[in-house]
């Protein structure tokens, strides 16, 4: 049986005990989100979107606008990676604020973040730069952190005898980058960006189609297309512009990842030869193609081999002092004492503000986490309900999961935020309209991570225990109980958490939507950050923001990470 | 001038924990003289490896000073370099690739490496596989690009760490010779080879000096010459003879109890660790005794019968020794009436006997006190780890517990809750 490839794989940073590197990143985090506050408060209270067009002919253009603030905010995201793991790997000072502060900014919901970020842009450029600059750094704060965090983890995990050889070989920085350290990340470095461009795909069609109030803050681009499309009740429309991002998806995969990840197959650590390595057509077509071969070595051969000598011959040979350690360098010292004194300030301020909300805002704000955490519970449950049934059914069966796999696949890959509109078009004029829309939303963005890992799971069950269950005779419920459920908890869990995580952040959309002229709003704290950032009660929108970013937290160390944890001593099947 | 062309002297390497200090090498002088084939050998944990970084540079001693042509030595070594046991090779580099980029780290231009690069190749006989990658090779041909590649580097002093203890039986003895070969022919410009190993007979076959070392702490006890011809027999009796002085040493001699058993942690004097052996393994090799002439065997000649490697064998004969089932002298391990009774004995009698052995070891008796005086007779794995961690390493410490938890759950002292990580008290042992 071939197992199912990873398709998402979150590698969860080890579990930690609340140290002061946490109380040092939520200072932090609260002093980000008053200082954008502050800057906020001169934002114009009054904002234009663009007016976006329906024809056919416009939508490459759209697509176009779309990939643009993709690969701007990946690109950004892989130079931090590079700087923040190369620090967090190298010194043990910055590795214990950088580790926390990864883990918190992990685990909240960025999407929360995009009401500051658009108001206190705004309110410092031009409004049409504000606009395409928040939505960079929103989608590059959901890209960033894992694949900053698989190369911290690459290079604290490189054997010992690869690093030794390394050293007594006197290799000098750029060649221990280029033949050990780049190579050994490579692959987890690209399934973490496949990974990272879905998450993307999730915020860039909500950062399109954010408007509150007077302030309307599309983006020009396919997300903004599709809720247009949906506003007009215009079906054609609707069908073309989600054909148009599901081409996009499926093509990027095709042309993109999957060469990728054939050709990375060649750094795996593992000695042996894989038994069904990752295989592309296009990667084939592309290595068969001579002429291509030849473009290849002329044009960019060449030059790489060219740069490649320089630098080695450039930068000094390793090795001729003794490696120490991992050290603290002695200017984290200085900077500490003044990031304190920043935090601490800050600190008072941002309570300075909080201070102003009466005590029933505190009440509401409250209400609204219970809620929109109930929402999140109930896709959990739902999402649950059908995908372990169908995730161990597919599984179980290899020919059903070889031919089913494709098709989830695409299914996934539609970012949910994308069909919000077309989900209300549908069930807003139900009883409960907002509300179930808002529920379907988090189903749709949730169930998807628990189907794949559930069928994982489930083809990952050694054939000798399947037919020791047979032999043994175990009744249904018995087997379920003794086998399946046990040898899929480790998936369940590492789905649900992902799955929890695009939850949270559906609420800040789905609580609160203008909609065919009209606006809607249900109880829950993402409508609260809507309702805030609309009327301009920034003691509120901070508020609601940081309980939100608490809320979450607090559930993920509560419960979540006590979950994996023991999904991951106990029931592991390997 | 000394013909040295490595000194060692007075070399201590320490690791600290906390409170805990951990000896790995204690005072070690070692000189190396040009056109010598050393081997280092001695029991896992003895410190070879950490012996062998220190030389190289790749990380320098606590204490004591490298001399290398009488300078002292700083940085990494760039005349020498090691061969690995686990190859060390780069699974995305070809088997040219791999050997040139140890060539370009020393900014030999393009078209020189490569052909140096094919020469090497050509000569350890991988000619025609400079284009295979790792995993497409064996173990005996991945250990081949190994040597090129340090051959590569044309170093002065060549380390080998243990280069052969990850290959098949022939494939090891096939490149043991091809070393030899290369070696004794001068072509290559090492002047000296310092091997790593805890292969007895592969050191007596090889080297012109045995270098022993004891562990705890990791020091040299012995240098032994081996004067005999190369190329040697094994048959040879004077080859058999050095290989049965070697065990003899290595496997020492059964001392009085009390030397025997030493101390508990926290006491004065040494703890004695706990051999890291599987208790089916041992009662594998009592039986063996128990059916040998005289319940007596050479440990020699039972290391060739039994396939085992000196090194597991001697952790074996150190249990058995530690439990008091046999005593060794002189080379011969030889099976004692409680040994006999034990191998005789049926599954649920050797428990009995094998508990009433492990409660005499100070430290069964400290655990077990520590159980029967704390709350509930259970106790958290951290924390009998911490106090371990007085007497040993933390690495070790854990390898202690393990080993502890593991013997007492066979004798059905000791019970342990790995989810809980709680160590217990089973009620026969109150």
């Amino acid at each position: 049986m071939t197992p199912i490839p990873r398709v998402f794989k979150f590698e969860l940073p080890p579990w930690r005990r609340l140290a002061w590197g946490d109380v040092v990143v939520f200072l932090g985090l609260a002093l980000l989100l008053y200082a954008g506050i502050r800057l906020g408060l001169g934002a114009p209270t009054v904002i234009k979107g663009p007016e976006i067009e329906l024809g056919p002919r416009v939508l490459p253009y759209y697509v176009g606008l779309s990939l643009k603030r993709m690969v701007w905010a990946y690109l950004l995201s892989i130079i931090f990676s590079m700087v923040f793991g190369y620090l967090a790997a190298r010194s043990r000072t910055a590795e214990k604020v950088l580790i926390p502060l990864l883990d918190v900014l992990q685990s909240i919901p960025i999407l929360s973040f995009l009401p500051v970020a658009l108001l206190s842009f705004s309110a410092i450029m031009p409004t049409p730069w504000a606009l395409e600059l928040s939505s960079i750094i929103l989608i590059f704060t959901s890209q960033a952190w894992n694949i900053a965090f698989s190369w911290y983890q690459s290079l604290t995990t490189i054997p010992r005898n690869l690093q030794q050889a390394s050293t007594v070989f006197r290799f000098n920085p750029w060649l221990r980058f280029r033949v050990l350290e780049l190579p050994f990340a490579a692959i987890s470095l690209i399934w973490n960006s496949m990974a990272s461009w879905a998450g993307g795909w999730f915020f860039l069609m909500a950062a399109e189609i954010f408007s509150v109030g007077e302030k309307n803050f599309r983006l020009p681009g396919l997300g903004a297309y599709l809720q247009e499309a949906a506003n007009r009740n215009n079906l054609e429309s609707i069908i073309l512009g989600l054909g148009a991002l599901i081409l996009t998806i499926v093509f990027l995969d095709q042309l993109v990842w999957r060469p990728l990840l054939a050709w990375s197959e060649r750094f795996t650590m593992s000695l042996v030869e894989s038994d069904n390595p990752p295989t592309s057509w296009f990667y084939n077509a592309l290595r068969s193609s001579r002429l291509l071969n030849v473009f290849l070595r002329g044009l960019l051969r060449r030059p790489f081999s060219r740069v490649d000598e320089w630098l080695t011959h450039r930068l000094p040979v390793g090795g001729v002092k003794a490696p120490i350690g991992r050290r603290t360098l002695w200017f984290y010292y200085p900077l500490g004492a003044v990031g304190a004194a920043v935090l601490v300030y800050g600190a008072i301020l941002a309570a300075g503000m909080l201070w102003q909300l009466r005590l029933e805002q505190w009440g509401e704000i409250a209400l609204g986490v219970l809620f929109t955490l109930l929402r999140v519970v109930a896709a959990l449950v739902i999402a649950l309900g059908w995908t372990i049934p169908a995730g161990v059914a597919i599984g179980s069966n290899p020919r059903l999961s070889a031919w089913l796999q494709p098709v989830v696949q695409i299914a996934a890959s539609v970012p949910a935020t994308a069909l919000f509109p077309i989900l209300l078009l549908l069930v807003i004029s139900l009883p409960g309209g907002l509300n179930l829309a808002a529920i379907l939303l988090m189903l749709l963005g949730t169930q998807w991570y628990l189907l794949f890992n559930i069928i994982a799971g489930a083809s990952a069950i050694p054939r000798e225990l399947r037919d020791t269950a047979n032999l043994l005779q175990l009744s249904r419920w018995e087997r379920w109980r003794s086998l399946i459920l046990p040898a899929i908890f480790p998936y369940v869990v590492t789905g649900a958490i992902a799955a929890v995580g695009g939850a949270w952040n559906a609420s800040v959309v789905a609580e609160y939507t203008q909609f065919g002229g009209r606006t809607y709003d249900t109880v829950g704290v993402g409508a609260l950050i809507a309702k805030a950032t609309g009327a301009g009660d920034f003691p509120l929108l901070l508020a609601a923001t940081l309980s939100l970013i608490l809320a979450v937290v607090t559930v993920n160390r509560l419960f979540w990470q006590r979950l994996y944890r023991l999904a991951e001593e106990r029931y592991r099947l390997d | 001038m000394s013909d040295n062309l490595l000194e060692l002297k007075n070399i201590s390497q320490i690791y600290s924990s906390g409170d805990s200090k951990f000896t790995a090498i204690k005072e070690v002088d070692l000189a190396l003289h040009e056109g010598e084939f050393a081997a280092l050998m001695g029991p896992t944990g003895c410190g070879k490896s950490t012996l062998l970084r220190i030389i190289t540079g790749l990380q320098a001693p606590t204490s004591g000073r490298v001399l290398y042509r009488d300078q002292p030595l700083e940085g990494v070594n760039p005349h020498a370099t090691i061969v690995f046991q686990t190859f060390a090779l780069f699974p995305w580099l070809t088997v040219q690739e791999n050997v040139e980029v140890a060539l370009k780290a020393r900014e030999v231009p393009p078209k020189l490496r490569t052909t140096r690069a094919l020469d090497l190749l050509d000569r350890v006989g991988l000619d025609g596989f400079e284009n295979a990658y790792p995993r497409e090779l064996s173990g005996g041909m991945l250990q081949k690009v190994g040597f090129a590649r340090a051959m590569a580097v044309e170093p002065e002093l060549l380390c080998l760490d243990e280069p052969f203890s990850a290959l098949d039986v022939l494939s090891a003895e096939s490149l043991r010779g091809e070393l030899l070969e290369l070696w004794t022919s001068g072509h290559i410009p090492t002047r000296a080879i310092l091997m790593a190993t805890h292969h007895i007979e592969e050191a007596v076959f090889m080297a012109d000096r045995i270098v022993v070392m004891d562990k705890d702490p990791g020091r040299v006890i012995m240098n032994l010459k081996v004067d005999l011809p190369l190329p040697r027999n094994r048959k040879d009796p004077r080859f058999i003879n050095l290989v049965d002085r070697v065990y003899m040493v290595l496997a020492g001699q059964t001392q009085p109890e009390h030397v025997e058993l030493g101390t508990a942690p926290g006491e004065p004097g040494r703890t004695r660790a706990l051999p890291h052996i599987n208790i089916d393994d041992l009662s594998g090799l009592l039986e063996r005794l128990d059916n040998m002439p005289n319940n007596r065997a050479d440990i020699y000649a039972l290391a060739q019968e039994l396939q085992l490697n000196s090194d597991e064998l001697l952790r074996l004969i150190e249990a058995a020794e530690l439990l008091g089932f046999a005593n060794v002298a002189y080379g011969d391990i030889t099976l004692n009436p409680l040994g006999e009774t034990f191998a005789e004995a049926s599954i649920r009698a050797r428990k009995e006997i094998f508990a009433t052995r492990i409660r005499r070891l100070p430290l069964f008796k400290w655990l077990l006190s520590l159980l029967r005086a704390s709350d509930k007779k259970q106790m958290e794995w951290d924390v009998v780890q911490k106090a371990l961690e007085l007497e040993f390493h933390e690495e070790e410490a854990e390898r202690q517990l393990d080993t502890a938890i593991d013997w007492g759950r066979y004798a059905e002292l000791l019970a342990y809750d790995d989810s809980s990580q709680i160590l217990f008290l089973e009620p026969g042992a109150a």
